[in-house]
């Protein structure tokens, strides 16, 4: 896992690397200035002269001077690591992300993504900046400051043999306590948050049915249990100051009293008032770096998760890529598609098949339209078509070729599909529409929409084909979007056109209008139109009605109303009162 | 969401001492406690200084002699008052690092169930305005803002606030010269945080900015991935990402570089103050310059060596603090967030009419415990303290009612309903047209400008919103299901409904059909709204939870319009025998499911241009017409 999240330091290396190597010397320089100084004040203890305290004094400032570049390098230069490294790793994702296949998408779902992108990032950077930063420094603080105390003081500082291993027990003990329950909590969090999201957004619901009072009472009962589990594991961690105070009290009271019998019973020889303090000193820093090695493996523990979920993405090997090794086709002949023996499931451990036993030849330049309730597999069934899904079994051919043996993009190109559940981008309608094309000329934009009828609405946006769309196209209606998503489709100038219940929210006339225009304008195109509505199909050269992912018939509107019961199902649902009428 | 954290940096006066007074407030006894721990265990902890230096003194002077039997019990007194020191210190610092774990989580689970509290009286008028985002936010980024801060910032603040003035007190005990000096080199220091501090706070601004974009696109582009994919646009969409990520390496370097560096320059503003506290002490003994100190003792090394090691622990403490001070200002820009919500005026419910049990004894209603499947409401009048009861019917009428969201815009006109009890009224109309409004004024979740609406022959202002929804059921066209199993989301129209009562709802809705066939039938859990149940499903399960309520009066907002029609004919005998017997409000995009309506009004930009039956309407060959003969498109 590390190692595949250390392929994204990249161009940083330099920086990841040299930002240990200034707090060496930061860190060798922050220890030697209080030698220096222990030495200066012995100097000025044994009385010394003042041009001697002033050179030390130059000397000590120059360190400090030395001591801030590095410091201030070291902080410039992990700053460029930590976010350099996010950058290359928010990139990789996003690359990856764009390289996922339907079904890749599925499994991770976007909001997921979206919190890998961002929340799960900007924790491993921390701990990233924090383990460039730190993970030196402290254990180097560590051993710096020890040899340095036993320079200095001799077997004295033998004490931190027994404290050190003693102290950083404990506290890999806490922490050990601690993380699981902090990791369970966590959880506990996330679910309570995600109970105030869906309260948030069903607060209509709430209010109409009089529970805001349950409300409350859930959520207290809820946020309460996770305090106590908080609380509990806060309190583990609570132990961690006094048990280092501790350590350093024992250590100062130790050296001071076993020092001052040193110093006293051998005169001064050794050791004297000056190297005690520093000693005192050092014991500090080695305290503190242990501390701050707990610290460091508290944030790292914390962003282990997140690290695994990046990963994750990045692992995730996309399930529909060029077939490597064979000789692609980059030509879509014509509009043709066959259905062989298709079998197909969305994931491999489903254990009923989305479809069943597809058999089925469209010739190029047909329109076929598709009908069946909610659940029957209709848009399954186009989305093999440009390979958005691989069948699990048998083949499905355009223009005489599997699918698999194209290059993907020119497959897509020459099948434009207008998903049910469609965006558009934030961006002008010309920008939008340009994502069929990009060198779409303004004559072939008005061309396609005029098409879509969508001409008729844009020319009455001040803006006109200008008008910037808002996010998600909040501001266009449900009409208005879906036939800017099939004029986009139709700029693709595409072999193959489907329409997944795209219509939907059209008025019935435009609709005919714009089956009126495909049949006029795109005639050698084979057109592929699921819906809902018996009238925007039943014109349709053939129609496929499905049921429970397979096809129950296949003929056109009078054949079917004659021999399909689920057909006349349908259309005696939406004709009931026409038939009263009748009566 | 992320744009509400551009005012960053711009917190509202009186957050802090409001954030305090709510600690107070949320823990009388045990914030003051934690106080006073604090402060001791802070000052308790600078007092060794003292004694350690007296031992270093008596080593100073007597080590020549190596007489360590003559001195050694007097080392030995003062050791032990440092150990009888450090003992108190540890105790309070173990004691309230304790209790602020207990008060930080507790704060912010009081503070959480406040919040939520106060949210659920909020009129919806708040939701419809805020994006749900930003709601959501108040409990996870402003509230996480708020635990670093109070279980950090604030005990670090005032213990290192209690050491340096203990420390300059100290200082001042054992020379003024050389305390000059370090205020001088204290002013220097704060300058630089400033400086610093500034330097880092613009980019950090900018650096949110970034990140607002920077989700933004990927939130745009990965709920539009499958559009993307479809489009081949993968490496359009690369590119733009790369020009986003890398303004935010930029902001995001910047930033960090700037707060990374604070500590080492503030840390060796303290060497160099060091550096000079011992010239200038050096000097002053040298010089033999009268020390003026509170101790009075003449300046030496024994006042040199522990005022250097003061310098050191002042300029620990002050570079500590400088180090909360990113924290605390985030967590003040939260709490002032939170108590933008907490603030919010709530739903106010004037309403004194109730609805309540009721039972015909002798052609009169009286009211009753038990539950008797009639229903009435209890009117007490003030002017001559008598009640009189009305029995719920359903009858709704509204008289000539004007209302705007906002003020001065009307968005309906002089609009006259009559629903008579049993009667099924249907509004159609392109989005916007007001339909969705009317029914918003029926339950009160807006209240009309200008008119009158009667609910039963009571002025519905007159009845205490929560009888007043209770009594209507509503299906919406946009499902909210809750976590938890699918009789869990039933029950909820109906707290203390039966198992039998949510499955002959199910049964009654038609939703009992594929209930039984999910795997654990209706103990199968639902998450994240019921994604794992189609569209037409969850639906299904709204209209029995609204079933199992059994109001009399239903509203129902394009409850079936994400059903097909396959199957919304097999639902719409559940949605009959569900309407049979009620006052109905249906609005619908297909014309289909309201043919059969009583009255059909057609609104168009907050009137009603058009009423009467669907046959009528028909002969009428108005908008109507035009719509069901799909001349003219609706939405």
């Amino acid at each position: 896992m590390l190692k595949k999240l250390a392929r994204c330091i990249r161009e940083y290396k330099k920086d990841t690397i040299i930002t240990p190597i200034y707090i060496i010397f930061e860190v060798i320089l922050e220890c030697i200035i209080p030698m220096v100084i222990a030495d200066l004040v012995t100097k000025i203890q044994y009385g010394c002269e003042m041009d001697v305290v002033i050179k030390y004094g130059v000397i000590l400032v120059l360190m400090a001077c030395f001591s801030l570049a590095f410091g201030g390098l070291a902080g410039a230069s992990s700053a460029k690591a930590a976010c350099g490294f996010a950058k290359n790793i928010r990139k990789d994702l996003f690359y990856k992300v764009q390289d996922f296949s339907f079904e890749n998408i599925d499994r991770f779902s976007s909001s997921s993504l979206v919190t890998r992108l961002t929340t799960d990032v900007s924790n491993v950077q921390m701990a990233f900046m924090m383990i460039i930063r730190t993970a030196i420094r402290a254990p180097f603080m560590f051993v710096f400051s020890f040899v340095m105390a036993y320079v200095k003081v001799g077997k004295l500082a033998s004490v931190f043999v027994v404290v050190v291993p003693i102290l950083l027990f404990v506290l890999i003990m806490v922490i050990k306590t601690a993380m699981p329950l902090f990791r369970k909590v966590f959880k506990k969090y996330d679910a309570l948050n995600n109970s105030i999201q869906e309260n948030v957004k069903s607060m209509r619901v709430v209010k109409s049915f009089v529970r805001e009072d349950y409300e409350k009472e859930k959520f207290t009962y809820a946020a309460e249990d996770v305090c106590a589990d908080f609380t509990k594991a806060d309190k583990i961690l609570a132990w961690n100051t006094p048990i280092m105070q501790f350590c350093l009290y024992v250590v100062m009271i130790f050296v001071l009293y076993v020092g001052s019998y040193v110093i006293i019973t051998t005169k001064g020889a050794n050791i004297n008032v000056g190297s005690l303090s520093a000693m005192l000193t050092y014991g500090m820093q080695i305290l503190m770096s242990l501390m701050m090695i707990s610290m460091i493996f508290v944030m790292v523990t914390l962003s282990v998760e997140s690290a695994k979920r990046i990963v994750e993405v990045l692992d995730e090997e996309s399930t529909i890529k060029n077939v490597e090794g064979e000789q692609l086709q980059f030509d879509v002949k014509d509009g043709s598609i066959d259905f062989e023996a298709v079998n197909f499931k969305y994931a491999k451990k489903a254990s009923k098949m989305a479809l069943s036993n597809i058999n089925l030849s469209i010739a190029s330049g047909e329109t076929i339209g598709i009908i069946g309730g909610t659940g029957s597999s209709k848009s399954s069934l186009i989305q093999l078509i440009p390979r958005l899904y691989d069948v699990t079994e048998g083949t499905v051919k355009v223009a005489g070729v599997d699918v698999r043996k194209y290059d993907l993009e020119s497959l897509r190109n020459a099948v434009a599909v207008v998903l049910q559940k469609n965006v558009l981008f934030s961006g002008t309608i010309k920008e939008n529409l340009r994502w069929g094309n990009k060198e779409a000329t303004d004559e072939e934009i008005l061309e396609a929409c005029k098409l879509a009828q969508a001409d008729e609405f844009i020319q009455r946006f001040p803006d006109k084909y200008d008008t910037y769309i808002e996010q998600g196209g909040a501001n266009v209606s449900g009409g208005q979007k879906q036939r800017l998503c099939i004029a986009r489709a139709l700029l693709k100038k595409p072999k193959i056109l489907i329409l997944d219940d795209s219509t939907s929210a059209v008025d019935t006339k435009t609709d005919a209008l714009i089956r009126k225009a495909f049949a006029e304008y795109i005639p050698d195109t084979t057109k592929i139109i699921i819906a809902q509505r018996i009238s925007s199909i039943q014109e349709a050269d053939r129609i496929i009605v499905m049921d429970g992912g397979t096809i129950t018939g296949v003929g056109t509107h009078v054949e079917l109303l004659k021999n399909n019961n689920i057909y006349r199902e349908i259309y005696t649902s939406q004709n009931k009162a026409g038939d009263k009428d009748e009566e | 969401m992320k744009n509400k954290k551009q005012d960053k940096g711009m917190v509202p006066k009186g957050t802090l001492p409001r954030v305090i007074k709510t600690l107070f407030e949320f823990y009388p006894k045990m914030m003051p406690t934690v106080l006073v721990f604090i402060v001791f265990s802070a000052i308790v902890s600078s007092i060794p200084s003292i004694f350690m230096q007296k031992v270093m003194n008596i080593i100073d002077v007597t080590y020549k002699s190596g007489d360590w039997n003559g001195i050694s019990q007097k080392i030995f007194q003062y050791i032990c008052i440092l150990g009888g020191l450090y003992t108190l210190s540890l105790c309070a610092c173990f004691t309230y690092t304790r209790m602020m774990a207990v008060i930080t989580q507790g704060f912010l689970k009081k503070l959480r169930v406040k919040m939520f509290h106060i949210m659920q009286n909020l009129p919806i008028k708040y939701f419809d305005q805020n994006n749900h985002g930003d709601i959501m936010s108040y409990y996870t980024n402003d509230t996480d803002t708020l635990r670093q801060m109070i279980s950090q910032s604030i005990p670090q603040l005032i213990t290192s606030g209690v050491t340096v003035c203990s420390v300059f007190f100290l200082m001042l005990y054992f020379s003024v010269w050389l305390t000059l000096v370090v205020i001088f080199g204290i002013i220097i220091m704060f300058m630089v945080t400033k400086k610093v501090g500034s330097a880092s706070a613009k980019y950090f601004i900018r650096q949110q900015h970034a990140i607002g974009k920077t989700e933004g696109y990927i939130e745009e582009m990965m709920n539009g991935q499958k559009v993307v994919k479809v489009f081949c646009h993968e490496e359009e969409t690369e590119k733009a990402f790369d020009e986003i990520n890398e303004a935010l390496y930029q902001d995001s370097k910047s930033a960090n570089s700037f707060a990374n560096m604070l500590m080492p320059i503030l840390n060796n503003i303290g060497n160099v103050l060091y550096v000079v506290v011992a010239v200038v002490g050096g000097i002053l003994i040298a010089s033999k310059v009268t020390n003026v100190s509170i101790s009075g003792i003449p300046m030496g090394i024994s006042i040199a060596v522990p005022f250097l090691n003061m310098t050191k622990q002042f300029c620990a403490n002050i570079s500590q603090v400088s180090q909360q001070i990113n924290a605390v200002v985030m967590g003040l820009a939260g709490a002032s967030r939170i108590f933008e919500l907490i603030d919010q005026e709530a739903e106010v419910d004037d309403g004194y009419v109730t609805l309540v049990n009721a039972k015909e004894v002798n052609g009169e209603i009286v009211e009753c415990e038990e539950h008797t499947g009639m229903w009435a409401w209890k009117h007490p009048h003030t002017a001559d303290g008598s009640v009189t009861y009305t029995k719920l019917t359903g009858d709704v009428r509204l008289f000539d009612v004007d209302f705007g969201y906002e003020e001065g815009k009307i968005v309906l006109h002089n609009v006259d309903v009559y629903a008579e009890p049993g009667q099924k009224i249907a509004f159609v109309g392109s989005t916007g047209a007001g339909k969705t409004t009317i029914t918003n004024l029926i339950n009160r979740f807006y209240d009309i400008a200008d008119g009158k609406i009667r609910y039963d022959g009571i002025n519905i202002n007159k009845i205490k919103k929560a009888d007043l929804r209770r009594s209507l059921g509503i299906v919406l066209q946009e499902t909210n299901l809750f976590t938890g199993t699918v009789m869990d989301n039933i029950r909820y129209g109906k707290l203390e409904a039966t198992d039998e009562e949510c499955i002959a709802a199910a049964k009654l809705a038609g939703a009992d059909d594929f209930i039984t066939r999910l795997p654990e039938g209706y103990d199968t859990p639902l998450t994240g709204n019921g994604a794992n149940l189609s569209q037409g499903q969850r639906q299904l399960i709204a209209i029995a939870r609204a079933a199992v309520a059994d109001p009399p009066v239903m509203i129902l907002d394009e409850a079936t319009s994400s059903i097909d029609t396959r199957t919304e004919s097999i639902v719409q005998k559940g949605m009959d025998s569900l309407m049979k017997g009620r006052t109905v409000f249906v609005i619908a995009h297909r014309l289909s499911t309201i043919k059969n309506s009583d009255v059909i009004m057609v609104l168009e930009q907050g009137k009603i241009i058009e009423r009467g039956s669907h046959e009528t309407l028909l002969a009428e060959k108005g908008k109507y017409y035009q719509l069901y003969t799909g001349a003219f498109e609706l939405d």
